[in-house]
Order: C-alpha cells, then sequence, then structure tokens
C-alpha cells in the first residue's frame, strides 16, 4: 500500500498538469469573449503604455513655466492645453498617470498581501485566532475610509517627508494607508474559500499523504482559492487610484510639484469657468482609467468563475 | 424584537470602542504633539506649558490617557477648538443636520434610481433595456465624485447658468422664495451623491433579483395565476432586498467618502468640509472628533441596516 501512494502522487500531478494549462487558456478564451471587458483591457494597456513610454516621445518638461501661453486650450504646441502657469497640460498628465498607476498597483498588492495572510490564517488555524482575525475584520469594515485617511496623512505627513523626502514620504504613506484600509473583502474571500476547501478530498489527500501544513495551504488551497482574489484585486486597483486622487483632489495628497490626475483636478477646480479643459482631460484620464479596470474585473470575475466553467 | 434591538445596541458599544482604540492609536503613535502650538508660542512660558501637560495629563501612559479620552468623549465632552475656541461638540452640531440633510436626500435618491431600474433589468435580462441600464450603472460606478462633480458645475452653472455652485447656509430669504432656493442650490450636491449611490446600488438590485426570479415560488406565484406586478413586486423584489440590505450596510462607508468630497466641491457647510477646513488649520481636537462621528455613524446605520434586516427577513429570529 504504501509504494502505491508516490505513483499515485506522480498520476495525479501528471493528470493535473495540462489540465491546469487548459483551465488557464480556457479562462482567456472566456475573458476575450467580454467584450467590454476585452475592450477595457485595450484601454488599460494602451493607457500603461502611453504613460511609461510617452514621456520618452513626448519630451515636453512637465514644469517649464510659460506665462505667455498661460490657461490655453488644446492647440499643435500644446496637444491638451496649459494650465495658469503655462505648463503643457499633456507633459503633466502623462507623468502624473505613472503615479496614478503606480499607487492602484502598489497598494492593491498590499490590500491582497495582507487579505491573503488574515484570511489564510483565520480559515487555517480556525478557533480563537478565526475569531479574533474575524472581529478585526469586521472593525476595520466599520472604519471610514476618507476621514481616517486623511487623519493620518495630516499626523504622519511631515515626520515622513523629513525621513523619506517628500515624494517617497508622501508616497509610501499613501499607499500603504489605502492598502492597509483594503484589505478586508479579501481576507473575507480568502477565509471562506479556506474553510470549504480544506474539507475538500484532494486536500484530504494531500494531507494523508502527508504534506506539511504550509505545502496543503500553498500548493492545494490559495491555487484554488485564486479566482475570487484576482478579481477583487483588480477592483482594488481601480479602488486605490481613487481614493489617491480623491486625497489629492483635497489638496492633502502628493505636493503641488508633483501633478497626480487628482492634484491636476485640485488646481484646475477654481477656474472651470474659463479654462475647463484643465479639469475635462486629467478627469477623463481618471474615468477610462477606473472605467477599463472595473470592466476588466467584470470580464476577470466571468471568465474565473468555477461554476460557470462547469456549466458549459 | 425589542430584545433584538437591545442585543444589537450591545455589540455596537465594543466596535465603538474598538474604532476609539484605533483612532486613540493613530494619534499615539503620531510624532509631534498636538500640543504643539503651546509648547511653540513664546508668549507662554516654559513652567507655564508644563503645568497645562501636567493638568491634561500629557505625560501620563498611555493606556490612562485612553480611558480618559474615551470616558470624556463618551460623556460628550469633546474639547475645544484649537482655531476658533469653541466647544468641538457645538461645531460638530452646527454641521451635522446639512450633512445628513445632503446624506439622506442622496442615498434616497440612489434608492429610488436603483430599485426600479434594478429590478426591471433583472426581470428581463439581456435586454436592450437591461443592457442600457447595466453599461450606465458601470459607468455611474466608474465615475469619481469629485469629478462628476467638476462636470456638472460645468454644464449647469457655467455653462447653461441653471444652478448655483455654492451652497449657502445663511440664504437671505423668506417663505416660498427660501425653500426654493435651498432646493436649488442642494441639486447638484444631491444628484452627484445620489446618482453615485445608485449607479452602486443598481448592480447590486439587479443580481439579487436575478438570484431569486429563476426560483421554484416565483414560478409557482406565476403559476397560481398573480399578476406579473404582484409576483415581481411583493415575491420576488422583497426577498432580493434582503441581500441588498447587508450591501448597503457594507456601502455606508464609502458614502461618508463621497460625502466629504462633495462638500468640499460644491461648499457644503457639512462636517465633512469641517473635517478639511480643520485639517488645513492644524486642529487636531476637531479632527479626531469628526473621524469619531463617522465611524459612529457608521456604526449605528450599520446597527440600523440589522434592524431592518431582521424586518424584512422573518426567518431570522431574535436571539
Amino acid at each position: 500500500m504504501a509504494s502505491r501512494a508516490p505513483t499515485l502522487a506522480a498520476d495525479l500531478s501528471l493528470r493535473g498538469r495540462p489540465a491546469a494549462r487548459s483551465l488557464w487558456s480556457e479562462a482567456f478564451r472566456r475573458f476575450r469573449r467580454h467584450r467590454l471587458a476585452a475592450f477595457g483591457a485595450v484601454v488599460l494597456v494602451f493607457m500603461v503604455a502611453a504613460v511609461l513610454v510617452g514621456p520618452f516621445v513626448y519630451r515636453v518638461p512637465i514644469d517649464e513655466i510659460d506665462f505667455k501661453a498661460k490657461l490655453q486650450g488644446p492647440s499643435w504646441a500644446h496637444p491638451l492645453g496649459t494650465d495658469d502657469l503655462g505648463q503643457d497640460l499633456l507633459a503633466r498628465i502623462l507623468y502624473g498617470g505613472r503615479i496614478s498607476l503606480a499607487v492602484g498597483i502598489a497598494a492593491m498588492l498590499i490590500a491582497v498581501t495582507i487579505g491573503v495572510s488574515v484570511g489564510a490564517a483565520a480559515g487555517h488555524f480556525g478557533g480563537t485566532t478565526d475569531h479574533t482575525l474575524m472581529r478585526l475584520t469586521d472593525l476595520f469594515l466599520s472604519l471610514p475610509q476618507l476621514p481616517l485617511l486623511l487623519l493620518i496623512v495630516y499626523l504622519f505627513r511631515d515626520a515622513l517627508k523629513k525621513v523619506l523626502g517628500p515624494e517617497a514620504g508622501i508616497f509610501i504613506m499613501i499607499v500603504v494607508v489605502i492598502g492597509g484600509l483594503r484589505w478586508m473583502p479579501v481576507a473575507r474571500l480568502v477565509r471562506a474559500q479556506f474553510l470549504s476547501l480544506r474539507e475538500k478530498e484532494f486536500v484530504e489527500a494531500a494531507r494523508s499523504l502527508g504534506a506539511p501544513a504550509l505545502r496543503q495551504v500553498a500548493r492545494h488551497i490559495l491555487p484554488n482559492a485564486l479566482g475570487p482574489v484576482i478579481v477583487a484585486g483588480t477592483i482594488d486597483v481601480a479602488a486605490a487610484i481613487i481614493a489617491e486622487s480623491s486625497l489629492s483632489f483635497l489638496g492633502l495628497g502628493f505636493p503641488p510639484d508633483i501633478p497626480t490626475w487628482g492634484r491636476i483636478l485640485f488646481d484646475a477646480k477654481d477656474n472651470l469657468d474659463f479654462a475647463p479643459h484643465w479639469a475635462v482631460f486629467p478627469g477623463t484620464a481618471i474615468f477610462l482609467t477606473v472605467l477599463s479596470i472595473n470592466y476588466i474585473g467584470d470580464g476577470l470575475r466571468d471568465a474565473l468563475d468555477p461554476r460557470k466553467v462547469l456549466g458549459q | 424584537m425589542f430584545k433584538y434591538v437591545i442585543r444589537r445596541l450591545l455589540i455596537a458599544v465594543p466596535v465603538l470602542a474598538g474604532i476609539s482604540l484605533v483612532l486613540f492609536t493613530i494619534l499615539a503613535l503620531a510624532p509631534g504633539d498636538p500640543f504643539e502650538e503651546l509648547a511653540t508660542n513664546p508668549n507662554v512660558p516654559r513652567e507655564v506649558a508644563q503645568a497645562l501637560r501636567k493638568q491634561f495629563g500629557l505625560d501620563d501612559p498611555v493606556m490612562v490617557r485612553y480611558v480618559r479620552w474615551f470616558g470624556s468623549m463618551a460623556q460628550g465632552d469633546w474639547g475645544f477648538s484649537f482655531v476658533s475656541r469653541v466647544n468641538v461638540s457645538t461645531l460638530i452640531l452646527q454641521r451635522l443636520p446639512t450633512s445628513l440633510f445632503v446624506l439622506g436626500t442622496a442615498q434616497l435618491l440612489g434608492i429610488l434610481i436603483a430599485l426600479p431600474i434594478g429590478t426591471l433589468s433583472a426581470v428581463r435580462p439581456y435586454s436592450l433595456f437591461d443592457q442600457v441600464a447595466t453599461t450606465l450603472a458601470f459607468v455611474g460606478f466608474s465615475l469619481p465624485t469629485f469629478f462628476t462633480g467638476i462636470l456638472f458645475i460645468l454644464f449647469f452653472s457655467i455653462y447653461l447658468d441653471w444652478l448655483p455652485f455654492i451652497y449657502r447656509a445663511d440664504i437671505g430669504a423668506a417663505g416660498w422664495r427660501w425653500w426654493w432656493e435651498h432646493a436649488r442650490q442642494a441639486i447638484m450636491p444631491v444628484a452627484v451623491l445620489g446618482l453615485f449611490q445608485g449607479a452602486a446600488l443598481t448592480r447590486f438590485v439587479r443580481s439579487a433579483v436575478l438570484e431569486v426570479i429563476r426560483l421554484d415560488y416565483i414560478n409557482t406565484a406565476r403559476a397560481k395565476g398573480l399578476s406579473e406586478r404582484v409576483t415581481v413586486v411583493k415575491h420576488a423584489v422583497r426577498n432580493a432586498l434582503i441581500p441588498v440590505v447587508t450591501l448597503v450596510a457594507l456601502q455606508i462607508p464609502t458614502i461618508f467618502t463621497g460625502a466629504v468630497i462633495t462638500e468640499q466641491i460644491f461648499r457644503v457647510p457639512g462636517i465633512g468640509s469641517l473635517l478639511i477646513s480643520s485639517i488645513l488649520a492644524n486642529d487636531t481636537p476637531v479632527i479626531m472628533a469628526i473621524t469619531f462621528v463617522f465611524s459612529g455613524l457608521v456604526v449605528l446605520f450599520n446597527l440600523l441596516a440589522d434592524i431592518l434586516y431582521g424586518w424584512l427577513d422573518p426567518r431570522i429570529t431574535y436571539r
């Protein structure tokens, strides 16, 4: 009996491989069929490419002040117009997009890391650990995000600026705080997945084959819990971008010399009557990014939902 | 029912204590002294500053300070504003009604939009109406409130010149005129918040109704000859609302985010804009108190949602 176990395991892993690959290609096929999600992916790829490559191609400095050309609408010299100091808006939006997207992705990674750890710990250990962690999750869920974000920014802003410099200090603080306030849905999802998955036969098989707890979790349970986490993570990127823009829009995010999209809107909002383009372009950039990320999340939800895979 | 409410109330107390602990920890961890203003003021001699510190117990251990702070917060003693030299509670009570009015109306508008549209979408899934509604909901949900606010101002105040874009608490008019001016200035903030809420809610309502509309008891209702209207409204929607109430409760912290931003855009004199101006003026007691009030409102509305949940779903036993 004992000698059969390894062959069975080898057999299983052999059979598991091609099936796993086709599962992802199947998911990709289903994602492509969701027309709006595919469209969102195209828009997002375009935005990311523009933001990454754009500043190398469009070599206008973001802080060149030219009072003769201030508050101009779109023209050949300034495709998206200029602000009240005559700075080129296209260059500023391209540069700001890097920061907005970086904040979104970094905050998402933090939220997902905390969420997966908390959820996995709660789901795996159960008992008192589970109870305590879930109470903590509930507590965090009832914290009002923006006011708390504002409170933390207010209290820690100056100290971090001194230690890490204005740009890095604010970036790290914003990312950590946004990520630290958005992990709860992921934790709940992961915990629920763990509770149902750890009773499944394949996990029991791994357990009876003597897999240590860490391997059970990392190799067998987590990959199967990944679908909803990917979806939640995608939505989190959009939410983090909005959170950062909101902060900057209130004038409490990045300093004025770092033109994130929200910051440009903040500067623009008092000049709406004579320079509407100044607000409309960065606002549209935020809107398009968030919309396409949300559609991608929607498409992924359809593509990764195992119930739907089984149903077809 | 009464016992259930009491039980919920008792659960809310530790949650509030937990929130206050989080807030106090943040404040205690923060670098710099909240009373720095006094310490750096050259008109205040060192000894006086030290005596003041002693009087306010600033050098006591953290736990002692927390218990004292929570105790006085619970008794309604929220301290003085550094800037305007009035009681924080007076300041907040002045602003709170405006905030609650705008928030409440917006939430009502959101529900009035979401319920019929979400239900109609779910009753005829993938029809033209459903596709248009779902797309609009997605767009509305992805439009950040600060951008919608700016677009509204651009269109309704600047281009059409129909609505004022500054909210005034002191309108120099009486009678009908006063009501009219109030309604006019509230339209944009309420619409911005309400449409955003409505868009998010429409998606919830649609998927919730979609879940129940396929169930057997709906077929039974149709088979026994009930009209489509009664089937949908009385049988499907009422059951679909149960998960929606939970989701609405979970959404509440997000509503406050939108409220702070809309109040700032339209200069609504509520607690959201008070929070921003206090941050700009380094008014720590007011900032702490407002964050606490927001948390308290979240707990309160969660409580209401729980009670509503119990009323909607008779299967819940009031233990």
